[in-house]
């Protein structure tokens, strides 16, 4: 997607010091950029802070976001400030309204590059529904950071029908996924310094929201828990569901959807796409009667197209999650260790 | 996948399986020679689909798991170094050295560089010439051929601030040393497909010769590995020791010519040490003349006191397939991937690590 936004002149191209001493720069580059794109009534007033009303029970989150490159294929770090942020308070089942943008920048930033973050963040912000309504911005001497890096924190009333919580997840239970796995991880490792390969892969980075909205208003109480496989994927967070749970999960290859691309592209890389992180995707567990009914809705939605249904939770193994492989063997899937680093031969 | 997806068959996987099952009669013990076969052994969950009697034993192929701790060290101390850019295949960063690991070191300050082609290590030194690069060169025959044309570029471009800290290690003679060992039971050998695409197999005929072992040259998906377990079994059952090409569709009998030229320009056969093995007569690579100015070791006079390995690691009896990763008192306990005492627990290819990860036997 091109996104038009004519960026404003200003008579400074790159990020100096100046722009976060929170004096003249500051205000100069912040009224020309920040306020001018993602204004709302909130974030209007300038005061210290947001002043918000929140009837009932909320969810509150928090992220920081240091991808390099700040520009890869599919995305940027702003969209994914958002949508993790987002994607957070969906999975505690609440529908997010309010996010604080916090940017640390590197001396030296062009200033055009700042633009194009703000254009994505606020074309997040209206797809996902959300405000910013409050944020903060510091300049570090060059060096000292990598470009930009993001903190963004969001607040989200919950839905009346959520139940999410571990202690709902019983045997019976179905796993699904929503998408296909490793995608955003495999844009981003194309284009690692060093590991650049040739591939039309693009990170899958999209808000999660409207999917999860549609599962809990459809089936509510069904849905035992949400969770969102970001770093150490799938297979991470499906082992800490197995341990903090007490139960054991079983997971089939074959129902494991993974784009043929990412799948060639980790296969070259010796990595496991189970362990590559995700940002368009999560794991649902809901109750074995309603989880084909589930996997419709997902599927109805764009980015759950090729939502499946990879496995159940099972009585047997507590703690372990064990995955049945495409020619019938199996073995125990466990948490990732340390960086997924690519093998040598 | 074309030419993969075949490879991964359930259909084709149970029908070898149903074959082994009907001609094994009695006990086989085979070593697969290559880290990456343990570690599709492992995570296909194969090993468990195996009639009884085939007990596969898990060999040193496995590049990270086999290079010295004295090796790794020199790589820090080198990475210390306040003009080095040390780059270096992934796996190679988590081994534990005898203070720290290249990972460690990366966090303390050290410009530590993970890169999949030493290529790209030479376009490094190119855009830094004020800094000296030195590429980590471990691996077997398979990645030599990368390193070596590495030194030969940086050779003929004049780009002198570029070097290696080669630590190659070479297949027929560890499969040498495992029949050596006195206490070794192996009967028939997986040998590594993708070593045999670089070699050719010509150099294996005098090992079966010698030890009248067969040995299948094998590769890598279910389909390879059962096919080059039935191949070797139907050998034992019939009491033949031959040499065998299961992975004919990469493998060709007199290998990559233009590698092995390039090999041959630029690397010697040595003596080396292997991690856990000790010293194995010509087993190794290094630098030739006239190259041997991109040797790092002969360029910075690298001098590392050798510190003894960690008692409690019994790598190198896992390492010649007489002990099982489980066999170990300290597996899964005092060693685990986060906390390796040795190095087969660090790589995901080494035996250890296949094991923990992937391995029924063992979690928390």
């Amino acid at each position: 997607m091109q996104l038009q936004c004519p960026m404003p002149k200003l008579d400074f191209e790159v990020i100096t010091l100046g722009h976060g001493s929170g004096g003249l720069l500051s205000n100069k580059l912040l009224d020309s950029s920040v306020f001018e794109l993602l204004n709302n009534e909130t974030l209007g007033t300038r005061h210290d802070g947001a002043i918000l009303s929140a009837g009932g029970a909320v969810a509150f989150t928090t992220d920081s976001f240091v991808v390099s490159p700040i520009f890869f294929p599919g995305g940027d770090i702003g969209e994914l400030a958002v949508n993790g942020t987002v994607n957070d308070l969906a999975m505690c089942g609440s529908i997010p309204k309010y996010l604080s943008l916090s940017f640390i920048l590197e001396e030296g930033l062009p200033v055009k590059e700042f633009w194009e973050v703000l254009v994505s963040v606020k074309y997040a912000c209206e797809k996902a529904g959300v405000q910013i309504v409050t944020g903060d911005t510091k300049v570090v001497d060059r060096g000292k950071g990598d470009k930009i890096f993001i903190n963004t924190s969001g607040i989200g009333e919950l839905h009346p029908n959520a139940a999410i919580s571990i202690d709902r997840v019983l045997p019976g239970d179905k796993v699904l996924v929503s998408g296909n796995v490793a995608t955003h991880g495999m844009a981003i490792m194309s284009v690692r310094e060093g590991l650049e390969f040739e591939t039309d892969i693009e990170s899958d980075t999209c808000n999660l929201n409207d999917m999860v909205k549609a599962l809990l208003d459809g089936f509510g109480p069904a849905i035992h828990l949400l969770r969102d496989p970001t770093r150490g994927g799938v297979a991470t967070v499906l082992t800490e569901i197995a341990k903090h749970g007490r139960i054991g999960i079983d997971i089939r290859q074959q129902d494991i959807p993974v784009d043929e691309q990412v799948d060639s592209a980790c296969e070259i890389l010796g990595l496991d796409p189970l362990y590559v992180a995700n940002e368009g995707i999560f794991v649902a567990i809901v109750s074995e009667d309603m989880a084909e009914e589930a996997l419709k809705t997902m599927q109805s939605f764009e980015e759950g197209a090729q939502a499946a249904i990879i496995g159940e939770v099972s009585e047997a193994h507590p703690g372990q999650v064990v995955l049945t492989s495409r020619i019938g063997g199996r073995r125990v899937v466990n948490m990732l260790v340390g960086e997924q680093l690519p093998r040598i031969c | 996948m074309k030419y993969l997806s075949e490879y991964r068959s359930p259909e084709l996987v149970e029908q070898y399986l149903e074959e082994l099952h009907k001609e094994v009669t009695q006990p086989w013990t085979i070593m697969e020679v290559c880290g990456g076969q343990t570690h599709s052994l492992v995570k296909n969950g194969i090993l468990e689909l195996l009639p009884k009697e085939v007990r596969m034993v898990h060999g040193p192929g496995c590049p990270v798991c086999v290079t010295p701790l004295n090796m790794i060290d020199k790589a820090v101390y080198l990475a210390e170094e306040k003009d080095v850019m040390l780059c270096s295949y992934g796996d190679m960063l988590r081994v534990p050295g005898s203070k720290k690991s290249l990972l460690e070191a990366k966090a303390n300050g050290a410009d530590i560089r993970i890169l999949y082609s030493p290529l790209e290590a030479v376009k490094l030194a190119k855009e830094n010439p004020d800094r000296e690069v030195v590429f980590f060169a471990v691996g077997f025959e398979t990645t030599a051929p990368a390193n070596a044309l590495s030194v030969l570029q940086a050779h003929q471009q004049g780009v002198q601030n570029y070097s290696i800290l080669t630590s190659h290690v070479l297949v027929p003679p560890a499969i040498q040393a495992v029949m050596e060992d006195e206490e070794s039971n192996i009967q028939g050998f997986l040998a590594a497909g993708h070593v045999c695409t670089i070699m050719g197999i010509e150099e294996y005929y005098p090992l079966v010769e010698k030890y009248r072992i067969p040995i299948v040259v094998t590769g890598f998906e279910p389909v390879d590995l059962l096919q080059g377990i039935l191949m070797t079994v139907r050998q034992l059952e019939k009491g033949e020791a031959k040499l065998e090409n299961q992975y004919s569709r990469v493998v060709r009998r007199e290998g990559n010519p233009d590698a092995i030229r390039v090999i041959r320009e630029a690397f010697e056969v040595v003596d080396r040490e292997w991690r856990g093995i000790g010293t194995i007569p010509e087993s190794g690579y290094e630098l030739k003349n006239p190259l041997k100015a991109y040797d790092a070791n002969t360029k910075f006079s690298v001098n590392i006191e050798k510190v003894q390995e960690s008692k409690a690691c019994i790598a190198g009896q896992v390492l010649k397939g007489i002990k099982k990763p489980y066999e170990c008192p300290q597996f899964g306990k005092k060693c685990t991937p986060s906390n390796p005492l040795g190095a087969p627990m660090v790589s995901s290819e080494g035996a250890c690590a296949a094991y923990y990860h992937f391995s029924q036997t063992e979690v928390e």
